[in-house]
C-alpha cells in the first residue's frame, strides 16, 4: 500500500489543484486574521466556511480523482498488488494531500499572527481536527460512489447530491421534523439525527469546544445539556470516526468484489 | 500448472461461463479459441483475479486464486485492451511496473527489439494503437515469469512486429514456460501452439492437440478443421 500511496502523493504533488487549495486557505485565513484582528472571531468565521467548503471540495476532488485514476487502477489490479491496498492507497493519498494543504494553509497564517500567545490554540486545533475528519469522510464517500458507478456523470451527480443533502437539505428536513413532531420527545430525536450528519457533528464539536452559548444553536445546546461538554465532545468524535470507518470499509469490500 | 474447476461467471443476466473445466500442464502452450463474446477474456481475467467468479475454483501452481494476490508474481499478462495512466511517459510506466513487482526485469532488449527508444519520453496519450501494443508487450515480457497469458496479443501489430513477437514467444517456450494465448490469427496457432481449446457457450467445446490434427490441417487449413469439428459435434 505504501507504494500506491507514494505514487498517488507524487501524482497529486504535481497537480496545480492541490496548490490552489492550499493557497485558498492561506489567503482566507490570512485576510480574516490580519484584517479582522481577532483570533476567536477568525476561527468562528473560518468554521462557517470550512463546514461547507471542505465537504464540497473533498467530494468533487474525490470523485474526479477516482475517475481519473481508473486507468491506473486497471493497470494495478493485474499486478501482484493486494486489491484493497490499491483503493486504500489512493484514498489515503488524496485525503492526506487535501488535509495537509488545509493544515498548512491555515497553520501558516495563524502561527505568524501569534496563535501561541492568543490562548486559542485548542480552539484552532478543533477546527483543524474537524476539517480533517470532514476531508477523510467526504473523500471516502466520493470514492465509494465512484466505485459503485461506472457512469461518470451519474457518479458525479450522486456525489454532489450527497454533499447537497448533508450541507443544505438535511437541516431543512431536520427543522421540519422538529416542527411536525412537537409533542414527541424531540430532544432525543434531535440528538439521533445529528449523528447521521457529519457536518452537524463537526459544527457541534467546535461549538462545544468554543463553549459560546449564543452560538451553540439548538442541537449544540441539547448536546451540552444531555451529555455535558466532555462526553459531548467524545461522542461527536466517535461518531465522526465511524463516519470515516464505514465508507472506508465499504471501499474495501466493494473493491474486492469488483470486476475489471 | 493452471487448474479450473466448475467455473461459473455471469454479468447480471448474462451467463458467460457455465461450469468451465480446464487443466493446463506446466510447460505447455495452448490456444484458447472461440467466437467473439464466448468468454475467453472473462476466463483469462478470472485466472488473474480481475473478474470474480460466482462459483468454482481456480488453482495456479496449486494455490487458489481466491482472495490471493501473491500468485500474480508468477504470471506475465498481456491484456486485450491495455489501459495505461495516460499522462505518464513510457519510461515512467515501465519503471512503475518494475517497482510494483519483486521479480527481476530486463526491458532494454525488448525496447530495442521493437524500436521503442524514441517513444520513451513520450506520454502514453500520444502513442498510436500499435505502439501502445508494443509497450504492452514489453511490460509483459520484461519479467521472467513461469506463466505467460496473452489476450489477442497481435491486434494492432504490423507484420514485422508480429514476427518479432512470435520469435519472443518461441524463446519463452524454449525456457519451458506455460503459455496461454487467445487469438483469431490461425498462423499464430499453427506456428506456436501444441493444443487448441475451443470455448463455446461458456464451456470447453473441444480440446485437440495440433499433432492430432496435423494431417487434416495440411489439406484444408486450420480454419477448415475447426469448421469441420464444429459441424460434427
Ligand atoms: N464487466 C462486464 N460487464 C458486463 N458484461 C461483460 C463484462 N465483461 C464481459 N462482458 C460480456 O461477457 C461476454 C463475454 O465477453 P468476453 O469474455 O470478453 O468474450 P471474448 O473475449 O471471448 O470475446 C460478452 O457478451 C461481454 O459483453
Ligand atoms: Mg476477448
Amino acid at each position: 500500500m505504501i507504494k500506491i500511496l507514494k505514487y498517488s502523493i507524487y501524482d497529486l504533488g504535481r497537480s496545480h489543484w492541490t496548490f490552489i487549495y492550499f493557497g485558498f486557505y492561506l489567503l482566507i485565513a490570512g485576510t480574516l486574521l490580519f484584517l479582522g484582528g481577532d483570533v476567536l472571531k477568525a476561527i468562528i468565521s473560518l468554521m462557517n466556511i470550512i463546514l461547507i467548503l471542505i465537504p464540497l471540495i473533498s467530494t468533487i476532488f474525490g470523485i474526479m480523482y477516482f475517475y481519473n485514476s481508473r486507468d491506473f487502477i486497471e493497470l494495478l489490479v493485474a499486478q501482484p498488488v493486494k486489491r484493497s491496498s490499491i483503493f486504500l492507497g489512493q484514498y489515503l493519498g488524496l485525503s492526506l494531500a487535501l488535509s495537509v494543504s488545509f493544515l498548512l494553509g491555515m497553520g501558516i497564517p495563524f502561527l505568524f499572527y501569534g496563535l501561541k500567545d492568543s490562548g486559542q490554540f485548542m480552539n484552532f486545533l478543533s477546527l483543524i481536527l474537524t476539517g480533517s475528519f470532514l476531508t477523510f469522510i467526504f473523500t471516502a464517500v466520493a470514492f465509494l460512489i465512484g466505485l459503485f458507478n461506472e457512469n461518470k456523470i451519474k457518479g458525479f451527480g450522486l456525489a454532489i447530491l450527497f454533499w447537497l443533502f448533508m450541507a443544505v437539505i438535511y437541516d431543512g428536513l431536520f427543522l421540519l421534523s422538529l416542527l411536525m413532531l412537537e409533542a414527541y420527545p424531540i430532544e432525543k430525536l434531535a440528538l439521533g439525527m445529528t449523528v447521521f450528519n457529519p457536518i452537524d457533528l463537526s459544527r457541534i464539536f467546535i461549538m462545544l469546544k468554543l463553549d459560546i452559548s449564543a452560538l451553540m444553536g439548538y442541537t449544540g445546546a441539547i448536546f451540552q445539556d444531555f451529555f455535558g461538554t466532555a462526553t459531548g465532545l467524545t461522542i461527536t468524535i466517535l461518531a465522526l470516526g465511524l463516519w470515516v470507518f464505514i465508507p472506508v470499509y465499504g471501499l474495501k469490500l466493494k473493491g474486492n468484489a469488483k470486476d475489471f | 500448472m493452471i487448474q479450473i474447476n466448475n467455473l461459473h461467471k455471469s454479468f447480471g443476466k448474462l451467463d458467460v461461463l457455465r461450469g468451465l473445466e480446464l487443466t493446463i500442464d506446466s510447460g505447455k502452450t495452448v490456444a484458447i479459441l472461440g467466437p467473439n463474446g464466448s468468454g475467453k477474456t472473462t476466463m483469462i481475467k478470472s485466472i488473474l483475479g480481475l473478474v470474480i467468479p460466482q462459483k468454482g475454483e481456480i488453482l495456479v501452481n496449486g494455490n487458489s486464486v481466491k482472495n490471493n494476490w501473491t500468485y500474480r508474481e508468477e504470471i506475465s499478462y498481456l491484456p486485450q485492451i491495455a489501459r495505461f495512466p495516460e499522462n505518464l511517459k513510457v519510461k515512467e510506466l515501465i519503471k512503475m511496473v518494475q517497482d510494483l513487482r519483486k521479480t527481476l526485469s530486463d526491458p532494454e532488449p525488448l525496447i530495442s527489439l521493437f524500436g521503442l527508444e524514441k517513444f520513451l519520453d513520450k506520454s502514453l496519450r500520444t502513442l498510436s494503437g500499435g505502439t501502445r501494443q508494443k509497450v504492452n508487450v514489453v511490460l509483459a515480457f520484461m519479467f521472467d515469469s513461469p506463466i505467460i497469458i496473452m489476450d489477442e496479443p497481435t491486434v494492432g501489430l504490423d507484420p514485422i512486429a508480429m514476427i518479432k513477437l512470435k520469435k519472443l514467444i518461441k524463446e519463452e517456450q524454449a525456457k519451458g514456460k506455460t503459455i496461454l494465448i487467445t487469438t483469431h490469427i490461425m498462423s499464430v496457432v499453427e506456428e506456436l501452439v501444441e493444443e487448441i481449446i475451443y470455448i463455446l457457450e461458456g464451456k470447453i467445446y473441444f480440446r485437440k492437440s495440433l499433432a492430432e490434427l496435423n494431417g487434416t490441417v495440411k489439406k484444408i487449413g486450420l480454419e477448415g478443421v475447426i469448421a469441420e469439428i464444429l459441424e460434427e459435434v
